[in-house]
């Protein structure tokens, strides 16, 4: 391998590393300076727009125009011609194994579910268990690590896990290892579409993975809730009598229940979005293909951005309930404020 | 007798009642719970790492907890393969220049934007907010399409933007800037509404220009947000695949690690081996930046995500 790449490019890498800031310290600095010429009753009413106008420019141009011309591209055909609902007629046509119905099934049913339950209950129960033992600091930070690596060496490390052997042969993925050893016959984790060609064992697989990897981030925001919760409250129900089943159910639970709902539709979207741990451990195959997936594939392999536009519409269906509950929340905290 | 003497009595009897071997039971399996959990936590890693400096015949036949009994056979044949193999020097290179013109961009930009949203007045200044907040739960997915038209409609492509002598990666740059944005103006704004008002009053009494107020006040106050939000942008980029696939394509001269990753990880049916040491290669500089600023890193997930 050749490093020297890294030496040579030092110039580039340097004129990145300080031209970068420099243009942008350039423009407000620049900016407020003639902002200072204006008259007086005119500075309030530009200056605002000079601080957020990057920001607004920038999200305008990334986000909110191009949502909103997928929208209408979602009508038209690749020549631009409007076509009416035929994009979608095509996506959602042959249920339920044609078109996008196996990855609207894996997203919305699937990943959706199992996911969420998956990493709530983790991070629930993590949290909980690791408050009560002196070095929680230590195996939090294990727990949490997996959050610093990225999906697709994640995919590299679970597809080591779930490898499998035919039967009768040493097994090396360490899953099976520890299935085989229980007597049972190895299970092809990734391929096996039980039950009936459902899907839900591999795609459970896939999301067990995914879940590895993003219960550090559930675990840190639930136990931040749990130690919010006023220890004279716990003491006085266990005084009460109560055992640490029923603190946690009666007491716990619902005290915690704001940030479970805060998590879980962080979650939910982080499920509805799932792509780089399928793209690297299935690449789609063996019916655990994604919405996300499927619409990079017409947009990068097929060129076809009709059909793109559409998966990606049949995404946003999927995200508008959840987007709705956040806004509302945002609006309540808001107003208490 | 004293009353320290009684209390010795009493725990005295208290020991091997049913009562405190029910507690110690607790006690033990509670330890039981939390170690165990946490070595199935690091046990997918630790077998990788384990795998990454065995022989190539020994990963294909046996699993990688043998390794740990004797005859010990371990090697760095899998790393100076990797290395001399595949082109991850020019993979690293190309993750630096991503990752930190799209961290120092959106940190930047969104702290002006944030400094507006909190402390000046304009007219539709809370619902341009509520929109930040609404395109956090949007998908990427949406945003493809025309971006990636509009790019090479006009030349922002990693080739053309080579030949007239700017860095390649411009366009990814400006996508992370324009996607990290809703999540870092909403934080910083959060951050810097919380900060007394009665500094940057008495500071204009004072006479400093807003420039001052912002460069001189709110940034040295607000170094643990802009620390965290640093961190989490940084990894989000340098741990993207999606966008960096579809915004410079896997040309090895651009692509970062991921991409250079996901390549290997798709291609090479028989050099597993190799894939065990790029995978670990790739993870040198995130849990670098994770393991020496935990700290910051955990406060900005906190303070992004506890909304109530």
């Amino acid at each position: 391998m050749d490093f020297s790449v890294l030496l040579g490019d030092i110039p580039t890498l340097l004129a990145v590393v300080l031209g970068v800031p420099a243009v942008l310290v350039a423009y407000i600095v620049g900016s407020e300076y003639l902002v200072r010429r204006l008259p007086d009753k005119n500075r309030p009413q530009v200056r605002p727009w000079i601080w957020v106008g990057p920001s607004l420019l920038l999200v305008t141009g990334f986000l909110l125009l191009p949502a909103i011309a997928t929208i209408f591209q979602s009508f038209e055909d690749n020549h631009g011609a409007f076509i009416g609902l035929q994009n979608y007629a095509t996506q959602l046509a042959d249920f339920p194994s044609g078109g996008a119905w196996v990855a609207i099934r894996n997203n919305i049913i699937i990943w959706l579910l199992f996911y969420t339950l998956f990493v709530l209950a983790f991070g629930l129960a993590l949290a909980v268990l690791f408050d009560r033992v002196p070095y929680e600091t230590v195996v939090k930070s294990l727990i949490f690590m997996p959050m610093a690596i990225s999906s697709v060496a994640l995919g590299v490390i679970w597809k080591f896990m779930y490898s499998y052997q035919p039967l009768g042969a040493p097994q090396t993925g360490t899953v099976n290892a520890v299935v085989t050893f229980f007597r049972h016959d190895p299970v092809a984790w990734l391929q096996d579409q039980w039950p009936n060609g459902l899907g839900v064992l591999n795609n459970v697989a896939l999301i067990g993975a995914a879940t590895w990897g993003i219960t550090g981030f559930a675990m840190v925001i639930l136990s931040a809730a749990l130690k919010g919760i006023p220890g004279e409250l716990l003491e006085a129900a266990r005084v009460d009598g109560a055992g640490e089943l029923t603190v946690f159910r009666r007491v716990i639970f619902p005290l915690m229940m704001p940030t479970i709902v805060v998590v879980g539709t962080t979650l939910v979207i982080f499920a509805l979005k799932a792509f780089d741990v399928v793209y690297v451990m299935t690449n789609g195959n063996y019916g655990t293909d994604v919405l996300a997936l499927r619409m990079y594939n017409f947009l990068y392999l097929s060129h076809n951005n009709a059909a793109a536009s559409s998966v990606a519409i049949i995404l946003l269906i999927a995200v508008i309930p959840v987007l709705v509950f956040n806004l509302r929340q945002f609006r309540a905290v808001e107003a208490r404020r | 007798m004293t009353v320290a003497a009684a209390t010795r009595q009493e725990s005295l009897a208290a020991i091997w009642s049913p009562q405190w071997i029910a507690q110690r039971l607790q006690r033990v399996l509670l330890h039981v719970a939390v170690i165990g959990l946490t070595v199935v936590w690091i046990v997918p890693t630790l077998g990788l790492l384990v795998s990454s400096f065995r022989p190539v015949s020994g990963i294909l036949t046996s699993g990688w907890w043998t390794a740990l009994s004797p005859p010990f056979s371990f090697t760095l044949q899998n790393y100076s393969d990797m290395l001399a193999q595949s082109n991850l020097g020019q993979a690293l290179f190309n993750s630096f220049m991503v990752s930190i013109p799209s961290t120092v961009i959106p940190v930047t930009i969104a702290a002006f934007a944030a400094y507006a949203f909190a402390w000046m007045k304009f007219p539709g200044r809370d619902w341009i907010f509520l929109a930040f907040v609404g395109l956090l739960a949007v998908p990427l997915q949406l945003t493809f399409v025309p971006v990636l038209t509009f790019f090479v409609a006009h030349g922002i492509v990693p080739d053309n933007l080579s030949n007239i002598g700017l860095p390649p990666w411009v366009g990814l740059w400006l996508a992370h800037a324009g996607y990290g944005l809703p999540f870092a103006t909403y934080l910083l704004a959060n951050f810097f509404r919380a900060l007394p008002s009665d500094l940057f009053e008495s500071a204009e009494i004072d006479g400093a220009g807003t420039l001052t107020v912002f460069f001189r006040i709110i940034m040295p106050l607000s170094v643990p947000a802009l620390a965290s939000l640093v961190i989490f942008q940084f990894l989000w980029v340098w741990n993207d695949l999606l966008v960096a696939l579809i915004y410079v394509g896997g040309a090895p001269e651009v692509g970062p690690l991921t991409v250079n990753l996901a390549d290997l990880s798709n291609s090479l049916g028989q050099g597993f081996q190799l894939l065990t040491a790029a995978a670990f290669f790739s993870m040198v500089i995130p849990l670098v930046v994770f393991l020496s600023l935990q700290r910051y890193f955990v406060r900005g997930i906190l303070a992004g995500s506890v909304k109530g």
